[in-house]
């Protein structure tokens, strides 16, 4: 072994795609099963990887409202795609999980507790939007009174391999939610992927001791300037290639005193509450319990799932759902995500991935509808109430 | 939280000790009306029962039925009966229902932000019932009575269906003929039996006897009833943030993670269920919140 300098954090180095396989089989050889996107029925989705041939080598991914398909790229790009309708949460907040078993006695019952613990997983390719996601998570699921307890060991156990966006997608607009292109914090090492007449190189930054501690296993050369500006010219001009942009604004204000705007109506109509948006949000943590049996009645079991507010059961009260309609239900999760989001939990709720643009079969815009909202805002002129909600 | 004594946590590791249902034990079950019944619990494991406060509520587990939030209607002095009133409206409050003398239910509780029996203090206190509405306010009246000399004038205003409907009607006539506490009742329809008033319970307000000024509001009932009941109480000259209100709305966690029960940026099960009238007033009057 040759005596390697240890490197700080935010040292930039710079690795090959071959160092990147060696650095998953560290990983591995630790213990991590390593998650990635990978492609799967014309569709960028997230599952475990051998390694980087695994990765959608060479394709990038077209999107746009309602629309999304994959094409050759004209390189062999590990990345050179953006999200999938899959998020993090998948296995941070996994889809179902048990939360307890009960056996019966008689008249009595017993509670019985059955947790898996959480898998040591590493994931690769979680894009700056993601991170901002799963920090938005963790102060939703652990940041309060009551916090989730499987969230928090899965996140412990999760080591994070980001990587900037270079090619930004037809429905992203984090740049205007101002959580990328670029990743500033939540990671434990960030790739740019430089694929240019040098060659194919990943600028590597270290965001964490253990992405410290993961990365002195590799020989990694240091970062030459040439690269490091290459990256900064990437990225800066990715900023400015979003496909969408949201004014956020007065955003909040906007969203809430606007609750009876009649433009509501005209999203409801074409809204078919099919809670697609909620199910691709790597934000959305609702949730609902299921209680089953076994058919003697003698086992029952309580399970979480994610749940949707744009299902009629959610705000079901006897008598009703409090939402019948879906105008109600759009404007619950809109308002929800982009204004209440910052009352409950400091921040929005929405981090600018454009999924739910992508994956709604109607084609529905959230940066369109908030415009729909401001050109249609009575107040715009003479803010005739404080919004104090 | 209140009530929660650290050793009945069963932690099963989801969310951290909230999310085990705690044995129960049904001693008693009243049939207080047609489709209204009591059930008076207690606990399978803690002798100390279940400090609340006036107000909280209970998640109640029927075994391999499911699960449904329900206000507390017992005397918080006397924590160690559960006291437990509701109505058949679905799958779980009909298991209930037909459950006996001796079985068991879960609870998960005791939630959320109760009455403001504290702060009230030295004021009058017009409570305001309407329906089942008055099972979550009776342990507000029962702290109210209990700490009499605290308080300015008190008032009950409770409005039913009709006379079969009237809840409690054994302790609503003992506390009809207390000095200390004004007592008027309403239904909507009468009978041949019925001598009093007839009329939904806001219109009790004008004509009853409290200094708007210097009172306290609590009112639970239909959202359109406490919708009027704020007006009427406005009317009368009271000042919105001394008016409150216990919502409903769908829960499935009640600590705040599984995101039904929002109402606008307000959780209900950890904010409420009882929030000053003041905190909502620009989403109370809207539909589909």
């Amino acid at each position: 072994m040759t005596n390697k300098a240890r490197r700080s954090l935010h040292e930039p180095a710079v690795i090959s795609t071959a160092q990147l396989a060696q650095f998953f089989a560290g990983l591995s050889e630790s213990g991590y099963r390593i998650i990635g996107p990978t492609v799967r029925d014309d569709v960028i989705i997230l599952d475990e990887i051998a390694g980087p041939t695994d990765l959608p080598v060479g394709w990038t991914d077209r999107q746009d409202a309602a629309a999304y398909h994959l094409e050759r790229m004209p390189n062999s790009a590990l990345f050179g795609y953006v999200v999938g309708p899959q998020s993090w949460k998948k296995y941070l907040y996994p889809p179902r999980l048990e939360l307890w078993q009960a056996a019966r006695n008689k008249r009595a019952f017993e509670l019985k507790q059955k947790q898996p613990e959480p898998p040591k997983l590493a994931f690769v390719g979680v894009r700056p939007c993601e991170l901002a996601a799963i920090e938005i998570l963790d102060r939703v699921l652990t940041g309060g009174e009551f916090s989730d307890e499987y969230y928090r060991r899965q996140r412990e156990n999760t080591f994070i391999i980001a990587v900037n966006c270079t090619e930004p997608g037809g429905t992203c607009f984090c740049a205007s939610m101002g959580t990328g292109p670029r990743a500033r914090h939540g990671y434990d090492i960030v790739l740019t992927e430089v694929v240019d007449d040098s060659g194919h190189r990943l600028l590597v930054d270290t965001g964490s001791e253990a992405g410290l501690s993961a990365m002195s296993k590799l020989t990694a050369e240091r970062a030459s300037n040439e690269i490091q500006s290459r990256a900064d010219e990437l990225l800066s001009r990715a900023a400015g290639r979003m496909g969408r942009s949201l004014d956020t604004a007065d955003l909040r204000e906007l969203l809430y005193r606007n609750i009876e705007n009649v433009y509501w109506d005209r999203v409801g109509k074409r809204c078919l509450t099919c809670a697609n948006c909620t199910l691709v949000c790597p934000t959305c943590f609702c949730f609902a319990t299921e209680d089953t049996t076994d058919l003697e009645a003698h086992r029952a079991r309580r399970e979480r799932r994610w749940d949707s507010c744009f299902t009629m059961d959610f705000s079901y009260i006897h008598g009703g759902s409090v939402r019948p309609s879906a105008k109600s239900r759009y404007r619950q999760w809109l308002t929800h995500k982009l204004a209440a989001w910052h009352d409950q939990f400091g921040s929005s709720g929405c981090v600018g991935c454009g999924r739910c643009i992508t994956w709604c079969p109607v084609g529905i815009d959230i940066t369109e509808e908030v415009c729909a909202i401001r050109e249609h805002d009575p107040a715009q002129a003479t803010v005739t109430e404080e919004s104090n909600i | 939280m209140a009530g929660l004594p650290e050793k009945d946590l069963v932690d099963t590791g989801g969310i951290s000790g909230m999310i085990a249902p705690r044995p129960f034990v049904i001693r008693r079950i009243e049939r207080d009306t047609a489709d209204t019944f009591t059930l008076r619990l207690k606990s399978g494991s803690d002798r100390n029962g279940l400090h609340f406060e006036p107000g909280q509520f209970n998640m109640l587990y029927v075994f391999g039925v499911g699960e449904v939030p329900l206000s507390i209607s017992g005397d918080p002095a006397k924590p160690q009966f559960l006291v437990h009133t509701t109505r058949v409206v679905g799958p779980v409050t009909g298991a209930l229902h037909r459950l006996k003398t001796g079985d068991m239910v879960g609870i998960r509780g005791p939630f959320g932000k109760g009455w403001p029996v504290d702060e009230a203090e030295g004021n009058d206190i017009v409570v305001i019932a309407g329906g089942i509405g008055l099972a979550p306010l009776r342990p507000a009246l029962y702290h109210l009575l209990a700490h009499r000399k605290k308080y300015g004038r008190i008032v009950l205003l409770y409005g039913a269906r009709t006379p079969a409907d009237i809840l409690y009607r054994r302790e609503l006539e003992k506390w009809r003929a207390r000095f200390d506490l004004e007592v008027e009742v309403t239904v909507d329809r009468g009978d041949e039996s019925w001598w009093g008033n007839v009329g939904v319970v806001t219109t009790l307000v004008p004509r009853s006897p409290f200094d708007p000024l210097n009172a306290v509001a609590l009112i639970c009932g239909p959202e359109v009833m406490m919708r009027f009941a704020v007006m009427a109480l406005r009317k009368k000259g009271m000042n919105i943030d001394d008016i409150y209100v216990s919502m409903e709305r769908n829960m499935k966690c009640g600590v705040g993670l599984c995101g039904h029960c929002q109402f606008g940026p307000k959780f209900v099960c950890k904010n409420g269920p009882v929030f000053s009238y003041e905190t909502l007033k620009n989403l109370f009057n809207k539909r589909e919140i």
